[in-house]
Formats: C-alpha cells, structure tokens, sequence
C-alpha cells in the first residue's frame, strides 16, 4: 500500500487555491437551481394551496421564505461539505491546524448578511400581515387589519357586503350561524366564492381552534371572545374545518367537510334552510345572534322560564342545573 | 464513588421510574373493565338499535354518572355499555328510552332532528304505570329551551346524525324519577323515541355522543360521563 505524501493546505508555501471563490461558486450555482425548482415547480403545490386569497397569501409566503431559506442552508452545508473534503488532516500530518486571528472583513459580512436577512424577514412577514388582512388568522375581537368590504344587516350575491359567519365550537362539534339569513345556524358550513367573507370564531364551552385548512383561515376559538378573521374564497369545491386546539378525547374526531359554491348557489341553499329552520320552529329557539357564548349562563333559565316552574331541571337525577326551588344558584352550570 | 457503583445507581434510579409508569398504566387503565360490543344483525335489510338513558348507572365506580345503556337483542338485557355495531349499507331503526329527566342544551340548535329518515323523530311519553301519555308525535325539533323536554342528545356527528332525546313528562319525573339502573318501563315515567337512518356504505368505527352537558359536578358540565366510553358517549361499529 502506498503512502500518502499530500501536504497540509497550508503547509509548503505554494499557491493556495481561492477557496472563497470556489464555495461560493458551488453554492452560487446551487442555490439558483434549488431556487427555481423551488419556485417553479415545488411552489404551485406547496399548502395550503390557493383555493382562497388568504390560502394563496399562506402558499406565497411560503414559497418566498423557502427559496430565501434554501441559499442559507446550502451555504451551511457547502461550506461544512467543502471544509470536510478540503481542510481534512491526511494521513501522517500531526500538525496544528493555522493560528486564528481576527478578521474584520469576515465579521463585518457576516453581520451584513445576517442582518439583512433578518430585516427582509421582518418586513416582508409584517407587509404580509398587513396587507392581506391578517392572512386568514384569528385577530380577536377588534381587528386591526380588515378586509375591504361593506359591513351589512343583508347579504346578496354581487352587493359587495361581507357576508358574516358565525363559528362555534363546542365538545366535539362545529356549527355555523348566519346573522344576514334570520341567524340560521347549521352543521355545514356553506361558502359563496368572490365574496369577502368575516368569521367571528368563538366557543361554547373549552378551546378549540377553527382550522378551515383549505381556505387558510385559523382563529382560536375561545369560549366568550368574539375571534375575527376574514378571507376570500376564489375557487368552489370542498374543504375541511378540523379542530387544531387539543380540546377532549374526541378532538382528533372533530371535523368536517365543507362547500365553496358558487354566490347564487349559496343564496339559494341559505334561503332554504333558513326557510326550513323558520318552519321548524328552530329559529325562534335559537337565542339572540350574539358574538360570544358565555358558558356559565343560560339566560333563557330565568325563573319566569316554563323550564324551571315544575321542579327544577331534573337532568343528572336532578345534580345538574338545578333550578330555584333546589338552590340558590339558579341554572349556574358551574356549581351544580 | 467508583464508576460501577454510579453506574448501578443509575440503572436502579431508570428502572424505578419505568417500574411507577408500569404500575400507573397497568393500575388505572389496566384495571378498567372491558365495554362490552353489542352486535346487531339486519333482517330484510334492517337493523333494530334498543338504547336507554338513565339518571345513573349501575357500576362499582361511577354510580352517579348519567349513562346510556345497549340491549342486546340475543338475551334482551341492557348491558352498560355504549359500543354496538350494526352491519353497513343498513336501515337503522333505533329506539331510545329516555329515563332522565330535562337539561337544556348549551347549544339550542341541537335541538333540531337531523340526519335521520325525513329528518324527524317520533316521541312517545309514559307514566310511572307504563300508561301511553297522548299520541306519538313526530316531530323535527324538541325545543329544549322552551319547556322541560330534552333530557340528552344522540349524535354521530361524521354522519349529520343529531338527535335530542325526550325526557319523561316533567310533572311525572319530579317525584318519580327512576333510581335503579337499568331501568325499567315499570315503575319510573319514560319517553320513547324512535327514528331511522342509513348506516353508512363504508365500514367503520363512528363515534356518537351526547351534546348536552350532562356531566353533573364538573366544570361547564363538560368531562366525566360525556368524554368516557361507557356512559355518554360511544361508537357504533360499521361492519361488512
């Protein structure tokens, strides 16, 4: 076998390659391809794909980060990868390796780069989340960021209003009220496309979180705040809202399958249930469209309420909701 | 101290910690009895569920815990359990005795009947001598807010099934309440509830539960009974 005789690179006095331009070459042309096969080809399918105007801000964002990241990582790696093969000890060299010593030019890039990197990430991330309205996220109850739109009792298609939707979760179940159709509330939610739409997410009982993924749209839905958000969906078909909060052991389970249709399509489905729940009698057993449930009080359990006048509420063997005539709380849930 | 010795210190401590988890998993879920499944069989293309809810169970450990019951249709007792399966593609024909009395629903939407065959339930009340009280009445919402009607809620939620449950005739379940579960048509007011929907096409576990807030002692009245199997929630089995 024979011996190894290479020389340490610094060792010998010859001509040293340029080593800066070298990986930086490497990484130059790396970093262009990776960038544009990003872009081009991985970006298009990147999620949360762009059914809405928020989930197409989401799948930019993304897509520009990424092809901003990628650079980054690979000059990490080409830099780690290159001093590996280049810098390594060969066989035989028991020397130190080169004294360090200051070098400004090196520090001084070093910070450019990563401060402009922090500072591109810092506006760009704030100019997204200003511009299209909070990019379908929860922004509580005063929104800062508001989607262009008129704000109305009413609702039709081509009027230019916001249509509102009431989201409520409770243990496991979502369900969906429409304050411009007489407050009809549904398992369903049902969605006009080209229409800036406004959610007030709340809950009726713990945390849960309104993910309506398709359409990038994720506001906390917490029991007594009114959670707005708002997005506009551009293309009809199907999409699902999951729970994203750990809320119970049915979590995982609460979910459902949802319709992007088309503005007259949906005037005409909500005409109809709000039509079928007014024949019902469901409408008028509704409560008062309100923004938020509070979870401690049943209004509707007064003690002029025919509920309470025969004995008390008897559910649980009569532990729980307890009327007047069994205590002093009055229909409080908390302390039944 | 010599390495040896560290090193058993440590494998001591180690085994210590994996013995507690061991004896916490095997004490507290090792030691819960298995549900029993009720299966149901179709007969011309239909299946007959039979379930009950009661103010109380009749377990070891949670007595005061409100809790749906399954009959089994071989030996037509109600065993304490809340997992049944039913065969897919099958009309469900479910009857449920409703024996507790009235909670409102923090949600009145639940009210509405859907998902079942014409989105309707019939309901049907008894007193305490198993006297029909009026006619069966079919009807696609049971106002839990307007009067002292609804005791629980039987949903499948993955299939748009809602149902609220009639409770007894208010005035006959203040005094009459049933107290020994399982219970009986005799001797405690009852409502009988009736409805049919289609089992799904695709076999499977569906969970189904109760949306009123039945779980008495515990905060909002969520946890207890309506996050355990066995009590006021449940699966129904879809099998091929």
């Amino acid at each position: 076998m024979s011996e190894t005789t290479a020389e340490p690179a610094v060792v010998g006095g010859g001509r040293q390659p340029r080593h800066w331009l070298r990986m930086i070459s490497i990484w130059f042309v790396l970093a262009l391809v990776a960038d544009l096969v990003t872009w081009f080809i991985w970006y298009p399918h990147m999620p949360p794909g762009d059914m809405s105007q928020s989930a197409h801000d989401q799948q930019f964002d993304i897509g520009v980060l990424a092809i901003t990241g990628i650079p980054v990582v690979l000059a990490v790696l080409i830099y780690f990868i290159y001093s590996l093969i280049v810098f390594r000890a060969r066989p035989g060299d028991d020397l130190d390796g080169p004294p360090l010593h200051g070098n400004n030019k090196l520090a001084t890039g070093w910070i450019a780069i990563t401060a402009i990197l922090v500072m591109w990430c810092f506006g760009f991330g704030t100019y997204e989340l200003v511009v299209p309205a909070g990019a379908g996220s929860g922004e509580g109850p005063s929104p800062i960021w508001q989607l262009a739109g008129k704000t109305s009792s009413t609702w039709t298609p081509g009027s230019g209003n916001m249509l509102q939707v009431q989201v409520i979760g409770q243990q496991w179940a979502w369900t969906f009220r429409y304050p411009q159709f007489g407050g009809m509330e549904t398992s369903t939610l049902y969605l006009p496309v080209d229409t800036p739409i406004t959610f007030h997410v709340t809950s009726l009982d713990v945390i849960h979180e309104f993910w309506a993924y398709e359409i990038g749209v994720k506001a906390d839905a917490n029991p007594g705040v009114d959670n707005v958000a708002y997005t506009t969906i551009h293309q009809t078909g199907i999409f699902q809202v999951r729970c994203n909060e750990l809320c119970g052991i049915w979590h995982g389970a609460m979910f459902t399958y949802n319709h992007a249709v088309s503005p007259t399509a949906f005037q005409s489905w909500a005409q109809g249930v709000q039509q079928k729940e007014h024949a019902d009698g469901l409408l008028t057993a509704l409560p008062p469209y309100a923004l938020t449930y509070d979870p401690t009080v049943l209004p509707e359990l007064t003690d002029s309420n025919n509920l309470n006048k025969v004995d008390g509420i008897t559910g649980a063997n009569g532990y729980y909701y307890p009327g007047p005539q069994a205590g002093t709380n009055n229909g409080d849930p908390v302390s039944p | 101290m010599s390495v040896p010795a560290r090193a058993a210190g440590l494998i001591i401590a180690f085994l210590v910690v994996v013995g507690l988890g061991v004896f916490v998993a095997v004490y507290y879920i090792g030691s819960q009895s298995q549900l029993t499944t009720v299966h149901y069989q179709a007969s011309g293309g239909q299946v007959n569920v039979m379930l009950q809810e009661d103010p109380q169970n009749d377990s070891a450990t949670k007595p005061d815990w409100v809790s749906y019951y399954v009959q089994d249709p071989a030996t037509k007792q109600w065993e304490h359990t809340t997992l049944f399966s039913v065969p897919a593609n099958t009309t469900v024909n479910v009857t449920i005795y409703g024996y507790d009395g009235c909670t409102p629903l923090r949600n009145n939407f639940f009210s509405q009947v859907q998902g079942t065959n014409g989105d309707t339930v019939s309901v049907t009340q008894f007193d305490q001598h198993g006297k029909q009280l009026g006619a069966p009445t079919t009807t696609s919402v049971i106002n839990s807010w307007a009067d002292c009607n609804v005791g629980h809620t039987f949903a499948i939620p993955n299939l748009g099934i809602y149902v609220p449950v009639a409770s007894p005739n208010a005035q006959l379940s203040a005094n009459n309440l049933c107290g020994s579960s399982p219970c009986t048509t005799q001797g405690n007011p009852y409502s009988q509830e009736t409805f049919s929907f289609k089992s799904p096409a695709r076999t499977g576990v569906y969970r189904w539960q109760c949306l009123v807030p039945c779980g008495g002692g515990y905060l909002d009245g969520n946890s207890g009974p309506m996050q355990t199997l066995g009590y006021m929630m449940g699966e129904m089995d879809v099998v091929s």
